[in-house]
């Protein structure tokens, strides 16, 4: 694919694999963020196909769906093999006349997978938070700060993290992981 | 770096906030009946306190959410965090600095 739609082709094809840190640029998937009320949260889980957690910071998969808290009335849904008119067509009737909104933010981000022994350290070196185990467990995911971009973090295994970048910082967070890893090849 | 407390997402560092100003003042529900000092003392004027002073912050880089803080203005330390929409926490008895 081109860099322009997907800007981080040539740095993932060029990256050298390292692995106490390997970092891979993950395939486009579909992305929704859904804001709603008390009545409207359980329906649109079930219509989705997982369970949009009700405790902070926290997220569910089942299967391919992948359901993220980010705030009280806040969830992201993320579906790797899904068309996002489609799967939005499925979770609207089961919140019709129910306050909430949905929208299609599938192009906004990129989604980055670092893994290995490393991993929570390397992050570390944009990112404040706790990453020990305890802390920060695998199940985990908040919005946070990377050097200057936001990402939305998740654990999704002890050596594992998954970063959803905004597109345009997306080159940015990139080169400033290489970087920090570069020390462990 | 400093910590604070989000109702919410628990004990962050101070670069996933932005400070909201200070809390607790709520917009005068007929602005038309104030004169021109009330209104300007609404928008303008704050307490501006040396010592423990409720304001809101917002999450920002995180859950997203406003809430409020009590804060001693001297030391930078965080007394106490509660969501918005709770009452002021009552700390006269409390001695923390
Ligand atoms: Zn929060």
């Amino acid at each position: 694919m081109s860099d322009l739609l997907f800007p981080l082709s040539t740095l993932a094809a060029t990256a050298p694999d390292i692995p106490a840190a390997r970092l891979s640029a993950l395939p486009p998937a579909t992305r929704l963020v859904f804001r709603g009320r008390e009545a409207a949260i359980g329906p649109a889980g079930i219509a989705f196909g997982a369970e949009l957690p009700r405790q902070a910071c926290r997220f569910k998969r089942s299967g391919d769906r992948l359901a993220a808290w980010l705030g009280p009335d806040e969830w992201l849904l993320l579906a790797e093999d899904a068309d996002p008119a489609a799967l939005i067509a499925e979770i609207e009737p089961a919140v019709f006349g129910l306050p909430h909104a949905l929208a299609d933010v599938s192009s906004r981000s990129l989604g980055i997978a670092l893994e290995g022994p490393r991993a929570a350290y390397v992050l570390n070196q944009g990112c404040p938070l706790d990453l020990s185990e305890t802390a920060f467990p695998v199940g985990m995911v908040t919005r946070t700060v990377f050097a200057k971009a936001e990402i939305v973090l998740l654990r999704e295994a002890p050596e594992r993290f998954r970063l959803d970048v905004w597109r345009s910082f997306a080159p940015y967070v990139w080169g400033l992981l290489e970087e920090a890893r570069r020390e462990l090849a | 770096m400093l910590i604070i407390t989000c109702p919410w997402c628990g004990e962050r560092p101070e670069i996933e906030f932005v400070y909201g100003g200070e809390a607790h003042i709520a917009r005068p529900t007929d602005p038309s009946a104030l004169s021109d000092q009330e209104w300007a003392d609404f928008l303008y004027n704050r307490t501006n306190p040396k010592g423990t002073h409720a304001e809101r912050w917002r999450h920002t880089h995180g859950c997203g959410r406003f809430f409020n803080a009590v804060r001693d203005t001297v030391s930078d330390f965080f007394v106490a965090t509660y969501k918005p929409g709770e009452p002021r926490p009552d700390l006269s008895q409390d001695d923390a600095k």
